[in-house]
């Protein structure tokens, strides 16, 4: 049975100039010990489709699907409360830009504590040993110490650490990853993405890593989802789509990278025919 | 040549216009300001053809008529008559044209002072910026009505004097407002481009940096409109503002004051008024940073 | 040998942190004695990560702040910030900056933003600003229709291809590009890629290119330099360094690049199996 299986996703959003669909009829689904990487560009609705399954979303969007289920149990048939205690617990996703996703006026031991007591009813000596034990699984090594800092103290790295800290913190059946390494210097994306793939590795938790670079995927993908303005345009597993992609758009996408440029001219998405795909990957 | 051909890019132009009043109008309570404001200047416009009296006409025959619907009250005169037999509804619609001058006037006054000072605060730093804001903290720190009834003391009761003490009064709201604009503007990247391409200083602060701060300075435009007109009612009220027999509101409240047993809606109907139209330009401001943040919040 | 166009000599940029009554003053050495020359018609790149001073190097070679000690030369002329930017030294050296969003005033119309360079330093008529304004912006790939719009009706991509429009307007000698694709998607960032190089090609032109991304720095750069906390650790041609990179934290930067190719993907998955199996 699939972890996450969701068929026909559709968000609308109500804009100033009428209804706007994000993500346009999109199907998921992610096993356990799996790493599925979405990729698309801004604007294929990557984000939009993860944030939807959580729930967090602003009252504007609608929200549709045939189905959307975690684990067998129907997302959409829940209450808040129900939910509640999935999302943050056997669902957790981490954001692209890390300082600005703690909050500034806590220090991170009282977040990752916060987590704990919410959620495994961890309190005082016990939370704070936990918490330690969590800052060491993600490589910060003086635990300790490190629990009085708060988030503008440290290095955009440690905040993304911490946030996975805080994210595995309830041993997570799925973690989302959206663009954990965008705002991120090269070698530390190196480390983050390494980190990720361990603890998915050590854990057999699923792993759905939201992207926009190619070569994220690459190194950490076992199956790909590509998006284009809402829709599916191909899935496909990591080897398949770099040697022989069937969509133009992933063609488009791959001979834009520059290191595979040919010649003296880089190949834009715009020369490539893609329309007929659309609404035809699958 | 590569060409934008992609569709992904070109998007179509949505006046500015209209997406304001998409987020504006989902305030029910700004839209409603919105008209009561409206109607408030279309009876200040048109109180010469709308009001059934003169306002200053004395009826000697007709002092502390009741309004029509109480006994003793007639059609002659809708909301009843004051001490010295003038028509309060005229004076109403009359007085709505002070109000609303007032509150433009002292809002212009104090902008111009405000931008000025905040432009120059923010942009220069050092030792100009301490200078100005400590002299804005002083006015700050007194309580408003206290330096407008000081200035006027000084500079002698009437309306000019006291929409000029207000003014003042409510000028280093704008001033700070702008102050910490320019600072947020001054770093981003379009003024230092502006700069190495020669914009001199006074261009950056007016054409480059000022066009950039006007969302929160509407915003406070609009509070401000209503402080004023309190403003200039509390001094009308203590006899320092406007002088009878000028219909302004707050003048009628004090001049009403001993009638508020006898004669209630003397006392009642001004004060109405103003509660209002404050009323109305406090939802209406309200709407307004609803409206203004999202656009501050996109690119 | 001809000028070159862009000649630094140990430049160095120190800022001090004012102690307060505890605290003694510290200095930062953002830059720490930097030398290199540019000829004309080259393109500079300059990579690194966060901190290591390539966006001060951009500034002061920009001429938006000055130098703690060191010498610019452009065109073969030392050039002192302090004594006052002419509007001739104005006019050699122009930038193009990272994000697309904040590069642009959100309230000045497109037209106006490419023709304020030549209000403010030539005496060109209306007429024949708009005309040279309208020239570039059909130059970078835009249309006409354009040229009354504001910048948020625009994408990333095309504010860029603006950005570039503007610092091209007074034909510098050299232009610095801050980071000028690293806010824009892969397709879009390929068009911007073409579109500099097409500039170059018919203009001559010379780039001072700041990256962190190894790739498109290896795609575009004839020269790299590689800067490490204020330090030049490595400069050369583009095949030298990236062939035979020397210094250990040149090495480290290559390594932590995620590679694309079908072998190392085939490579990784065979670990995995290995580690499953």
């Amino acid at each position: 049975m699939a972890l996450l299986d969701i068929r026909n996703l559709t968000v609308a959003f109500d804009t100033s100039v009428g209804l706007f669909k994000a993500v346009d009829g999109i199907d998921v689904s992610v096993d356990a010990r799996e790493v599925l990487a979405i990729v698309g560009e801004s604007g294929s609705g990557k984000s939009v489709a993860m944030l939807a399954v959580m729930g967090l979303l602003p009252a504007s969007a609608t929200v549709t699907a045939d189905k959307m289920e975690f684990e067998g149990k129907n997302l959409m048939a829940m209450t808040a409360q129900q939910k509640r205690r999935i999302i943050g617990k056997d669902i957790a996703m981490i954001f692209q830009e890390p300082v600005a996703s703690l909050n500034p006026c806590f220090t991170i031991g009282f977040q990752i504590e916060e987590v704990l007591s919410r959620h495994m009813g961890l309190n005082g000596r016990a939370a704070r040993d936990r918490a330690i034990e969590l800052l060491q699984l993600v490589g910060i090594k003086d635990g300790a110490d490190r629990l009085g800092a708060f988030p503008h103290q440290m290095s955009g790295g440690q905040c993304q650490r911490v946030m996975i800290a805080m994210a595995i913190a309830c041993s997570p059946k799925l973690l989302i990853a959206d663009e954990p390494t965008t705002a991120l210097d090269v070698t530390i994306q190196k480390q983050i993405l390494d980190l990720l793939v361990k603890l998915q590795a050590d854990t057999g938790m699923g792993l759905i890593m939201i992207t926009h670079d190619m070569g994220v995927v690459a190194e950490t993908a076992d199956r790909v989802i590509v998006q284009y303005k809402g829709h599916k345009m191909e899935e496909a597993d990591v080897l398949t789509l770099f040697e022989n992609p069937a969509s133009n758009y992933t063609r488009a996408l791959l001979s834009a990278l520059p290191e595979n440029a040919v010649g003296d001219r880089l190949p834009t998405v715009a020369d490539y025919n893609f329309a007929h795909d659309l609404g035809a990957g699958q | 040549m590569t060409t934008v051909g992609n569709a992904a890019e070109t998007r179509k132009p949505v006046s500015g216009l209209r997406e304001f009043w998409h987020y504006f109008s989902q305030n029910r309570g700004a839209v409603l300001g919105l008209i009561v404001l409206s109607i408030m200047v279309l009876i200040a416009l048109f109180a010469p053809v709308l009001a059934p009296h003169a306002p200053e006409l004395q009826y000697r025959d007709a002092l502390l008529r009741p309004p029509v619907w109480q006994e003793g009250g007639s059609w002659t005169y809708v909301l009843g008559t004051d001490a010295v037999g003038r028509d309060m509804l005229s004076r109403l619609m009359y007085g709505a044209r002070f109000s609303l001058i007032i509150g433009a006037v002292v809002v212009v006054l104090a902008l111009l002072g405000g931008i000025t000072l905040g432009l120059i605060a923010g942009y220069f730093r050092g030792w100009v910026d301490v200078v100005i804001m400590r002299v804005m903290d002083i006015i700050l720190a007194f309580p408003s009505l206290l330096l407008a009834l000081v200035l006027v003391a000084v500079l002698g009761p009437g309306l000019v004097n006291a929409m000029l003490a207000i003014a003042l009064v409510l000028q280093p709201h704008f001033a700070r407002l702008v102050r910490a604009a320019v600072m947020a503007e001054h770093s981003r990247d379009y003024v230092t481009s502006a700069k190495l391409a020669g914009a001199s200083h006074i261009r950056l602060m007016l054409v480059t940096i000022l066009p950039n701060c006007l969302a929160p300075l509407i915003v406070q435009a609009t509070l401000s409109f209503s402080s004023a007109i309190l403003e200039a009612a509390a001094l009308g009220f203590l006899g320092l503002g406007a002088q009878p027999p000028t219909p302004e509101w707050g003048t009628m409240l004090a001049t009403a004051r001993e009638f508020i047993t006898r004669a209630p809606w003397v006392v009642t109907f001004p004060g109405l008024a103003i509660l209002i139209t404050v009323l109305a330009i406090n939802l209406m401001g309200d709407g307004l940073r609803d409206a203004l943040d999202p656009k501050l919040k996109r690119s | 040998m001809s000028t070159p166009v862009l000649e630094v000599r140990d430049l160095k940029r120190d800022y001090v942190t004012s102690g307060g009554l505890f605290r003694p003053a510290r200095v930062v050495h953002a830059v720490k004695g930097v030398n290199f020359r540019l000829e004309k018609g080259k393109t500079l790149a300059v990579v690194g990560e966060s901190g290591c001073g390539k966006s001060t190097l951009a500034r002061m070679i920009t001429l938006i702040d000055q130098q703690t000690s060191g010498d610019i030369l452009i065109d073969g002329e030392k050039v002192d910030k302090s004594h006052g930017v002419t509007k001739a030294m104005r006019q050699k050296v122009q930038i193009v900056f990272q994000n697309p969003y904040g590069s642009l005033n959100p309230r000045q119309k497109i037209g106006d933003v490419l023709s304020e360079p030549l209000l403010l330093n030539t005496s060109m008529s209306k007429e024949e600003r708009r005309q040279k304004a309208m020239q570039m912006l059909l130059k970078v790939g835009l249309g006409p229709e354009h040229f009354n719009r504001y910048p948020h009706m625009f994408s990333g991509g095309q504010r860029q291809r603006i950005a570039i429009a503007r610092a091209l307007m007074l034909n510098p000698s050299f232009l610095v590009l801050d980071e000028p694709v690293s806010a824009l998607d892969l397709s879009v960032q390929a068009q911007i890629l073409n579109l500099l190089k097409d500039l170059q090609d018919e203009f001559g032109l010379t780039y001072v290119f700041i990256s962190h991304d190894l790739s498109v720095v290896r795609y575009i750069a004839d020269e790299v330099m590689v800067m490490y906390f204020g330090d030049v650790v490595e400069h050369g041609t583009r095949d030298e360094v990236f062939g035979n990179p020397q210094h250990a934290y040149t090495r480290t930067l290559f390594a932590a690049t995620p590679k694309s190719s079908v072998e190392s993907i085939k490579e990784r998955l065979a670990k995995k199996k290995a580690l499953a199996g």
